[in-house]
This record gives C-alpha cells, sequence and structure tokens, in this order.
C-alpha cells in the first residue's frame, strides 16, 4: 500500500480532520486521492456519528450507516480540545501536519487557542480550511444554519419542486453539506498547489450558502439580467418567454424515466423521429402523430391543448412499459430515455459493473460491503478507497506514537485523564 | 496586488454547455489562463439558449453562456480544417491542462486524443469529463444534464412520498461534476510539480455523483431499505421543513435538533407551554406528531414576513432561513458583505452579474472578469501563443481556419 501512496496525488499529505457532517466530505475526497486524514474526534465521538440511519436499527457511534458513508480513507484518534493539555496536544500534531480541516462555529477555534494566527507561527506551511453555514464574518457568520436552511438561504430550494407544492430538498444526504466538503477539497489542494510554489499556508474558508448559490441554476444572475423570477418546476421545463411546460419527468410500468421533447432542428434530428418510429412499431402511434413536422415545431408558439395532446402520446407508451424496457430500447434507437435510477439501480447498472466501479471494504462481522471506489479515473495515481471508516478512537495508539512518539504508558495515562 | 494561485497554469478546453465550462471556470477565477476553443458553425448550446442580455438573441449575450465561462479566453477554430490543426498543436503545446467534455471518442476523432497530446506535451494533464466514462458498454453514448441527473439517482430521493421523483434546482450534475473535476486537475498539477509527471483522467459525470448517494445505497445493502422520498423531513430533528409565509408563494425553512433549540424555540413562537406538551415534549414524540406540530407551525408563520421568522427565531438560536429568490439573493447582506456577486460591465453587451466563488483563500483571493465574445481572442492567441505574424494571421482569415 505504502508504495501506492507514492504514485497518489495528495500522498505525500497529511490532514487533520476536525469535522463534523457540515464538513466531513473534505477530508474523505482528499483521502481517496491519498492524502493521510486523521480524524480528531471529542472521547465521545464526533457528534454526527449518531446521525440515523443505523446499521440493524440500532443507534451506537460505531453503528451510522450516514457517518460510515463519508468517513472512509481517514484513521481515528480521540482529543478532548476543550482541556489545556488536549490544546497542547494538538498543537504539537499541527507541527507534522499539512492540512487542518474544521466546521467549528466561528470564533470557536480561537477560543480553543487553535485559531489561524496561532496554527500559522506553530507550522508557517499549514493550511486551515474552515467550512460554517456563513462564512467566517459578516452579519449572518454567527447564525445557525441546518442543511435545510443553507438550501434555503443559497437558493436552491425555492427552485425545486412542483410549483403547486411546498418546495423541497434531496432527502437524507445533506447535499449542501456535500457541496461544501466538496467545495472545501477542491480549495484545499489549490492552497496545497500555492504552497508548493511559495512555502507558505492560508486559510481557506467555505460558506455553506455560497456553495449552494453556485449549484443553484442562476436565480440571481437571471433576475439580474432579466427583472424575472424563475419559479420552480422541477419535473418540467419550462420553454423560455412562453407558459408552455415541457414534462422531463414520466411514469414508466414500475417507476419513472427522464425524457425532453425538444421541438425545432434538434428534436427533428434526435429522438423525437426515433421515438415515434418505435411508438408505430408498437401500435401507439396515429396519423396526427406521424404527421408532425418537428423541425418545424416550436414549442413557443404551440397552441397549451396541442401541447398536451402530443405529451399524452408519450405518457401512455412510458406508462406501457417497464424502465428496463424503455432503456433498452432507447440505446438501440440512440434515444435519450434515461430511467430515473433508484439505489438497487445503481448499484446493479451494468456500466459502472463492467468498470469496476464498486470497492468491497470489510463489515461488522466479517460481512463485506459495497463502497463506491472512486470519484475519477486517473491513467496514473490511484483514486481509491484506501481504508473503511474508522471505529472511534481506533488509531490512538498508532497515530500518538508515530507522530508524537508517545509510549503505551503515557498514552495510558492520558486516556486516564480524560485527554485522549 | 495579490498573488493568483494558479498564475502560470495554463488551461485549453474543449467544452459544452454547463459542467465542463463551470470547470474551467473555477480554474480561471484562481489565476489559470484558460484559452476556450469553440466552433462558430457548431455554436455551444449555453450561446443559443437564453434568456439573452436586452432580449436579443446573439451568442455572446446569452446568461448561460456567461455565467459558466467568466475568465476565459474564447478561440474559434474549424478543427477538421489543415490549417487549425498546425494552430491547436501550438497551443496544445502552450498547455498544462487540457479539459474535454465533449462525449465519449469526440476528441479522440479530431486526433486530439491524450494519445495525440502527450506526443505534442509529454507530461500534459488531460482530463475528460463525459458521462460514462471511456470503456465500459455505455462508453461514448452522448448525453446531457436532464438524463444525467436522472442516471445519478438524486430525483429517486428528491420530493415528499407521494409526489413524483423531483429534479434538484435544474440538471444539478452540471453543478456537481466541476468540484470534483477541480480537485482532480488540481490535485494532478501538484503531483506534476513533484514528480514532472503528467497523467489522463477519465472523469465519468455518473461515477463522480454517486459518492454522494452512499448512505442510501449502504442503507439498501446493509438493512435492505430503499430510503425513497421524505420531503423536507430529517430523521433526526423536528421541526424540520418549510413553512408558508405571509406573502405570495414565500417560505422559511426550520430545523430543531436539540431540547435546548425546542424550548427556546417554543419560547420564541410566543407558545412555551408547547415544550410540555406530550406529544411534542421529546424528540421521540415531536419526530411521531409532525404533521400536527408542523400546522401549528405554520399558523405561527403564515401571518408574518419570511424575513420577521427567520430574524425572531435566529435570534433564540434556531437554524431558520428564508427561501430565497433571485431579488433576495440580489439583496442578502451577508452575500455582500463577501462581495459574492460581480457586476461586470461588457462594453457591446452590457453588464452582467456573476456569482462567485464560495473558497475564499486568504493569500491568494480570487479575481472574477467576464465571459468572452464568441473568437474574441482569435488574434492576440494567434499572435502570443502560436506565434503568427500579421501577414500569416491576415492569410488564414480568408480561408475559413477560424468559423
Amino acid at each position: 500500500m505504502e508504495q501506492t501512496r507514492d504514485r497518489a496525488m495528495l500522498g505525500s499529505y497529511r490532514v487533520l480532520d476536525l469535522t463534523d457532517e457540515q464538513g466531513f466530505y473534505c477530508g474523505q475526497l482528499l483521502g481517496y486521492l491519498g492524502a493521510d486524514v486523521i480524524k480528531v474526534e471529542s472521547p465521545g465521538g464526533d457528534r454526527s456519528r449518531l446521525i440515523p440511519p443505523f446499521a440493524g436499527g440500532i443507534p451506537g457511534v460505531e453503528n451510522s450507516l450516514y457517518w460510515r458513508s463519508f468517513n472512509t480513507n481517514k484513521r481515528s484518534i480521540t482529543l478532548n480540545l476543550n482541556s489545556t493539555q488536549g490544546q497542547d496536544i494538538f498543537r504539537e500534531l499541527v507541527k507534522k501536519a499539512d492540512v487542518v480541516v474544521e466546521s467549528f462555529p466561528p470564533g470557536y477555534m480561537a477560543q480553543m487557542g487553535i485559531d489561524y494566527s496561532t496554527l500559522n507561527r506553530l507550522n508557517e506551511r499549514i493550511i486551515l480550511t474552515s467550512i460554517s453555514p456563513f462564512g467566517q464574518a459578516g452579519p449572518y457568520s454567527k447564525w445557525k444554519g441546518s442543511d435545510l436552511v443553507c438550501w434555503a438561504m443559497g437558493g436552491l430550494l425555492a427552485q425545486t419542486g412542483d410549483p403547486d407544492r411546498p418546495p423541497v430538498r434531496i432527502s437524507h444526504i445533506n447535499f449542501a453539506y456535500q457541496m461544501a466538503g466538496a467545495d472545501a477539497a477542491w480549495g484545499t489542494a489549490i492552497a496545497l498547489y500555492w504552497r508548493g510554489t511559495s512555502g507558505q499556508g492560508q486559510h481557506v474558508t467555505v460558506s455553506i450558502q455560497q456553495s449552494v448559490a453556485k449549484t443553484n441554476f442562476m436565480a440571481h444572475e437571471v433576475f439580474e439580467a432579466t427583472g424575472k423570477e424563475q419559479k420552480r418546476a422541477s419535473s418540467f421545463y419550462r420553454v423560455e418567454r412562453s407558459e408552455v411546460k415541457l414534462r422531463s419527468v414520466w411514469e414508466a410500468k414500475d417507476g419513472y424515466v427522464a425524457f425532453l421533447i425538444f421541438g425545432g432542428h434538434w428534436g427533428a434530428t434526435h429522438d423525437n423521429p426515433r421515438l415515434v418510429e418505435w411508438m408505430d412499431e408498437e401500435g401507439m402511434a396515429d396519423d396526427y402523430l406521424r404527421g408532425i413536422d418537428w423541425a418545424r415545431l416550436s414549442w413557443r408558439r404551440t397552441p397549451m391543448d396541442e401541447v398536451a395532446r402530443i405529451h399524452g402520446y408519450v405518457e401512455r407508451f412510458f406508462r406501457s412499459k417497464t424502465k428496463a424496457e424503455l432503456l433498452d430500447g432507447a440505446i438501440k434507437r440512440r434515444i435519450a430515455i434515461q430511467p430515473v435510477n433508484t439505489p438497487g439501480d445503481i448499484l446493479l447498472h451494468p456500466q459502472l459493473l463492467a468498470r469496476n466501479y464498486w470497492q468491497e471494504l470489510p463489515w461488522d462481522g466479517g460481512m463485506l460491503v459495497k463502497y463506491p471506489s472512486r470519484f475519477c479515473l486517473p491513467s496514473y495515481s490511484p483514486c481509491q478507497q484506501w481504508r473503511p471508516a474508522p471505529r472511534l478512537g481506533q488509531h490512538n495508539t498508532e497515530v500518538y506514537q508515530e507522530l508524537l512518539g508517545f509510549d503505551a504508558e503515557k498514552i495510558g495515562r492520558l486516556k486516564q485523564g480524560g485527554i485522549i | 496586488m495579490n498573488p493568483k494561485a494558479l498564475a502560470g497554469v495554463n488551461v485549453v478546453a474543449f467544452e459544452l454547455a454547463q459542467a465542463g465550462p463551470m470547470t474551467t471556470s473555477f480554474l480561471a477565477a484562481y489565476g489559470a489562463k484558460v484559452i476556450r476553443i469553440e466552433s462558430q458553425k457548431h455554436l455551444d448550446w449555453h450561446r443559443q439558449v437564453g434568456p439573452f442580455l436586452g432580449d436579443i438573441n446573439n451568442p455572446d449575450r446569452s446568461c448561460c453562456f456567461l455565467h459558466a465561462n467568466p475568465g476565459k479566453m474564447s478561440v474559434t477554430l474549424n478543427l477538421k480544417h489543415e490549417r487549425a490543426k498546425s494552430i491547436i498543436r501550438r497551443i496544445i503545446a502552450w498547455a498544462d491542462v487540457v479539459v474535454d467534455s465533449f462525449a465519449g471518442g469526440a476528441v479522440d476523432r479530431l486526433g486530439l486524443g491524450y494519445g495525440d497530446l502527450v506526443k505534442i506535451r509529454p507530461d500534459i494533464i488531460m482530463l475528460s469529463s463525459d458521462a460514462y466514462g471511456h470503456s465500459g458498454p455505455f462508453a461514448g453514448t452522448p448525453s446531457y444534464g436532464v438524463p444525467l441527473t436522472a442516471l445519478s439517482g438524486l430525483p429517486h430521493i428528491t420530493g415528499a412520498p407521494d409526489q413524483m421523483p423531483q429534479f434538484p434546482g435544474f440538471a444539478i450534475t452540471d453543478f456537481i461534476v466541476p468540484r470534483t473535476n477541480v480537485l482532480a486537475i488540481v490535485s494532478a498539477l501538484d503531483y506534476r510539480r513533484k514528480t514532472g509527471k503528467g497523467q489522463y483522467i477519465d472523469a465519468s459525470q455518473f461515477e463522480c455523483t454517486i459518492p454522494l448517494l452512499t448512505p442510501v445505497i449502504l442503507e439498501l445493502e446493509v438493512n435492505g431499505v430503499d430510503a425513497g422520498r421524505i420531503g423536507n423531513r430529517s430523521r433526526y430533528g423536528a421541526p424540520h421543513g418549510v413553512y408558508r409565509c405571509r406573502g405570495e408563494d414565500r417560505w422559511c425553512a426550520i430545523s430543531v435538533f436539540t431540547e435546548q433549540e425546542w424550548q427556546s424555540f417554543c419560547e420564541a413562537i410566543g407558545n412555551a407551554a408547547l415544550a410540555s406538551e406530550p406529544k411534542f415534549a421529546s424528540m421521540a414524540a415531536r419526530l411521531q406528531n409532525q404533521d400536527d406540530l408542523d400546522r401549528i407551525i405554520e399558523r405561527w408563520t403564515l401571518s408574518r414576513s419570511p424575513e420577521e421568522v427567520m430574524v425572531t427565531l435566529q435570534n433564540a438560536g434556531i437554524a431558520c432561513g428564508v427561501l430565497q429568490t433571485g431579488h433576495d439573493l440580489a439583496n442578502d447582506p451577508q452575500l455582500k458583505y463577501d462581495n459574492f456577486y460581480h457586476k461586470i460591465d461588457h462594453p457591446d453587451v452590457g453588464g452582467f452579474s456573476y456569482s462567485g466563488m464560495p473558497v475564499q483563500l486568504s493569500r491568494t483571493p480570487y479575481e472574477m472578469s467576464r465571459a468572452p465574445a464568441l473568437g474574441e481572442h482569435n488574434e492576440i492567441v494567434c499572435r502570443t501563443v502560436v506565434g503568427l505574424s500579421d501577414d500569416e494571421f491576415v492569410e488564414l482569415l480568408g480561408q475559413e481556419v477560424f468559423e
């Protein structure tokens, strides 16, 4: 393994990861590229170890499927940062590290005597990456932000959902936090690159609100340019300068598929004639449908009842077929119909299987569990899962010995003192 | 003047629509020089769709294009023309990084695949960001943001339980992909700086979004449960949702996780007695009785503006935020404090307000500059990067090389 770390893009770096769910994706992503990421947890454990769902439905710090999803590629040590001795030890660790990542409320690092200016004095090459809902300073910086609140304040929530129902976020995964974690990861990589040329570390700060604002589809930009708001329409596509909405999500026999009926040149030269031909073969087209001149069809100038009529043909056809049948026909006939995948569909997706995408990691009781193995596939450097998510404090002995030369007796004393 | 983190990094981009362009615009904001290769004949989709500045249909006025391309240079080349091939070879020789977001195999057919590029520049870093990656049965299948979003599985977990799958935002994968692309490119640059070694990065858009889904994949594998859609609810906090406020389609998001927050919340909405009602007195009870709880809360929010709800609850230590619209974002005091939006003037098409970067680097801050007009940098790039004389450039102009 150490030999392949030499080939890893970030294999020469060590990261101290102090984050909770607002930032733990950052360390995981850096870890995929080979960084040695050490999760520094309070003796009771990162509080996000108690986020459900749990394996077998049983709550516990080692049982959170959520936590174990985003903390592979890390080692875990415990350290009480609220004690002066713990803070001293942390400052010693910082001398052996390249990056510190944290997602505490702004100001908390300073209270513990480990803010950027202190860390920079100890190690001028250190990079501190801070993630928080509304940045480190400014009118909202002390405010609390949940994932849902960051969706709202970044403008993505108002854009998601049906217009006649409440706006809605992505369930389960805390998507806004993960976007901020990803932004923190590339921001850290840029800071590492610059350190390589300048010798200097710096403070990298990420606002989760801004990460979301960089993910919404131009709510602000379009408003500024046109004075118009984009009303949410998450299973439709709005045609510019008209009231026409094209359906993007359709019912199939056993689930849903995504498809847009493009008008004009694109529709005429791509999906539409092929789809009509397929429907015709199955007896689901008639003279009206066959007679449409797609090249001349402009949705903007099509009366609403005709929009509905054309959609009706496609709706009936898709409902008569399973997702698998639609995908099969779509591939053969080169039509951009795409099933809305479920987690089960993704686990069995032939493309992912053919590319060896899943990587089995050891799980409790001798089980193996499939994880995504990578976020990209470099030709020379590995991007992979290096280790399973750690148990709380699993690497105390190893890390404290390797980095600070603590012997078993000293580690024992620190444990008794509640420091680690 | 502040140093730029990616000063000296040269990037050539063969890209379309959103995901590829956004990737290289991030690099440009931190100081990389980016030359985007375009075609006059086959315009980027994003130059053709609106909305357009001033409502004038013109490829330099499309908001989609402007939004995704700040800070770049645009060179138009007819890559099938022999003379264009020698020009592109000299631009590649200048480049450290090539980003390709064409459908799999398209650059190879143009003689610009990785195998071709390393002959020109042995330590080049090339990243290909197509739908499925460059091997496997689906390799080379063209796609775009809408089917890709369905492919990612995210709509399956977006929506209320009794609602069809919803697309988060618009084609959300377009906005996720650039993040991991930039991470891979910059890390590869760092590795090359240390070892001299370039490489090819096959960055399938499908594969780079799946790590986000790991919790629901593990839940299926370990617990045998498909988590499905649960609206705005959380499995570890209640109340947790969006609540209708005074005004037309106005909403506020509220999240309560701890007992202390619950007590403060009830006091803040002037209903301290609610905190100890048996139906709501513990997190387990609140999670059980969310429908009733939500109705009580919405009675309070309905008569208030979302801003009033937000300030009242935030002052009580509760996570709460307005569902901001374009207008709200433009007037957000925190975003203003951080100078997040950058209104940049353009002599021909007028000003456009670009969103900035979500990452601040204290010693090497990002800088935004405007998106290019189609072919705006043909002449300057031909002179300075390619090394053509005036006469040579004028000669090529007559040969449809730049079309």
